[in-house]
């Protein structure tokens, strides 16, 4: 059994994503090794190199694999794809848009999602948005599945792989980069975030999430995520959304403030080891899954918990 | 230009989805039925190029039993022209759907197939991208806006930490997400004419291909229930519990 793994980065840092779907990829029982394809990434196929559990790491370099665009970056892997068992990567909008298109150029139907391994053949994932598990056993010879990172958790470090070079292939040449508009924080990503909080509509505007959310957020050293109403409203960005259709996220605590908790918001947060719940609702949803309910306004409960937490020290 | 737009029948959104009683399926008896809700927002997309005079005709396919007319006949009471429904008895994995789809393609030869980014029964997300891979076609994911710029199609793309725009050579696969647009209300008259619209059947069979499941489904299950905690009296007592009790603060 041999495996490898997509690494995710921005062609300076490994994501905390690679170490986790690493941990799923040595469930597998084989060597793993570990790629990195990017424009001028060395420095990240470094920092691979050191997750403990990485036999090799392969280094593709080149102008075209900059933004990550899937037709090059498939036909990269699919030449690489020979001597691997399975072909993993982590289940990012990266990895999702990506690994279906290698399965398809090799003809594999790939698993999606993957929370669990009971064998290295035999798959946990969730369907219905979460509400149904599903067992699947792979029966193509190469598997190809992307990992719901969430389930998994990161390896340690204190490896040293190798790092060897990977020739880049022909670029189809029929996509280009053409801009980004990425969101700079300061605070921690969504997905990685130990301590979450999200508002939802009953924030009634982006200056109350700015006035109410973001002081807790400092003061935890949180990430800020809302619902999918709150987005919908424009309070906030797409990317904070939180929930099956959004981001799925697995924090040590999760502080849901004026969320109701539709069936599709619940499913991004089930992981959560603590859930807070702050609605002034007591019927609410979101109760029935909490760990701490506070039946309050949360234009009072919110400031009070700001006031009592101490300011974060950098 | 013509436009492609596959559509799937999935239990509605709203339906409370459980297992069989005896776990070898979903239930589906007396389950509400609907389009997916990303592939109807596909046919919204392709209703808007075809009314900038982008697109001339749009051609919406489903592949399953013959109740999947049910989800052609909703795109085309938004405004898809023609339907093709591709019958069988089984289910379709996603990359027997791309092979089936790049018949289809193969076929019409349109310029543009505008997709849901997943279905919302087994959220795979990968049909789109395999019908792009198949037919070594470009391809823009999740996709929160849609310009056809003369030979090229513009697309911008809900990613991690923000969005990127993308730059695609007509022809072309896109795949839908979420806020790419609010699909219309299908009005009566339009769901009236609608039944009149013209559906061409075809077998699986007909197409030649092995769409013989690869994954095996041992098991269906459910996820462990989260239990209701206790209720706090007040903000102090919550801080408390989170630091003294759950040790997360």
């Amino acid at each position: 059994m041999k495996t490898l793994l997509l690494a995710e980065h921005d062609n300076k840092v490994l994501k905390e994503s690679t170490a986790r779907a690493l941990s799923c990829a040595m469930a597998l029982q084989g060597e793993v090794d570990l790629l990195v394809v990017g424009k001028a990434c060395r420095p990240v196929a470094e920092q691979a190199a050191q997750l403990a559990g990485a036999a090799r790491v392969l280094l593709t370099e080149a102008d075209c694999y900059e933004h990550m665009l899937a037709e090059p970056v498939a036909a990269l892997i699919v030449e690489l794809a020979a001597p691997y068992d399975a072909i993993l990567a982590p289940s990012t909008s990266s990895g999702r848009n990506i690994m279906p298109r290698v399965a398809a150029l090799l003809d594999v139907m790939q698993i999606s999602d993957a929370t669990r391994v009971l064998s290295p053949d035999t798959f946990e994932r969730p369907i219905y948005a979460g509400n149904v598990i599903e067992t699947v056993r792979a029966t193509d010879a190469k598997k190809v599945i992307t990992v719901r990172t969430t389930a998994f958790s990161p390896t340690a470090s204190g490896g040293n792989a190798s790092i060897e070079v990977a020739a880049p292939v022909a670029d189809p040449a029929i996509s280009a980069f053409e801009s980004e508009e990425v969101h700079v924080s300061a605070r921690p990503d969504l997905t990685g975030a130990r301590i979450i909080i999200s508002g939802g509509r009953a924030l009634q505007s982006q200056e109350n999430f700015t006035k109410y959310i973001e002081p807790i957020a400092d003061r935890l050293g949180a990430a800020i995520g809302a619902s999918r109403a709150a987005v919908d409203a424009g309070y906030v960005p797409n990317d904070w959304q939180v929930g099956q259709t959004g981001k799925i996220v697995a924090p040590d605590l999760y502080i849901a403030a004026g969320i109701s908790g539709a069936i599709q918001h619940l499913a991004g947060i089930k992981d959560a080891k603590i859930i807070v719940a702050i609605n002034k609702d007591p019927d609410a949803p979101i109760f029935q899954v909490a760990d701490y309910g506070l039946v309050a306004d949360l234009f009072t409960a919110l400031p009070e918990l700001a006031g009592q937490l101490e300011p974060l020290h950098a | 230009m013509k436009i492609i737009v596959p559509v799937k029948r999935v239990a509605d959104a709203n339906a409370h989805v459980r297992l069989k009683s005896d776990g070898s399926g979903i239930e589906t008896n007396g389950v509400q039925m609907s389009i997916n809700p990303f592939d109807e927002i596909a046919v919204e997309e392709a209703i808007r190029l075809k009314e900038k005079g982008v697109a001339q005709e749009i051609v919406t396919v489903s592949i399953g039993r013959p109740e999947a007319a049910e989800a052609l006949r909703s795109a085309f009471a938004i405004g898809a022209d023609r339907g093709l429904l591709v019958t069988t008895d089984s289910d379709v994995e996603p990359l027997a759907v791309a092979k089936i789809l790049k018949a289809v393609v193969d076929e019409e030869k349109p310029e543009l197939v505008i997709l849901g980014k997943q279905a919302t029964d087994y959220d795979c997300d990968q049909a789109g991208q395999m019908l792009a891979g198949l037919l070594g076609w470009p391809q823009a994911t999740f996709a929160s806006k849609v310009e056809v710029k003369g030979t090229d199609v513009l697309v911008t793309r809900e990613v991690d930490g923000g969005h990127q725009t993308l730059r695609l050579r007509l022809p072309a696969i896109i795949t839908c997400d979420l806020r790419l647009n609010t699909p219309r209300f299908a009005s009566l008259p339009s769901i009236m004419k609608a039944k009149k619209k013209p559906i061409t059947q075809k077998t699986l069979d007909s197409y030649g291909i092995d769409a013989k499941p690869r994954l095996e489904i041992l098991k269906f299950s459910e996820p462990p229930r989260r239990k209701a905690g206790v209720k706090v009296k007040s903000v102090p007592e919550l801080l408390d519990r989170l630091r003294n009790e759950a040790g997360v603060l």
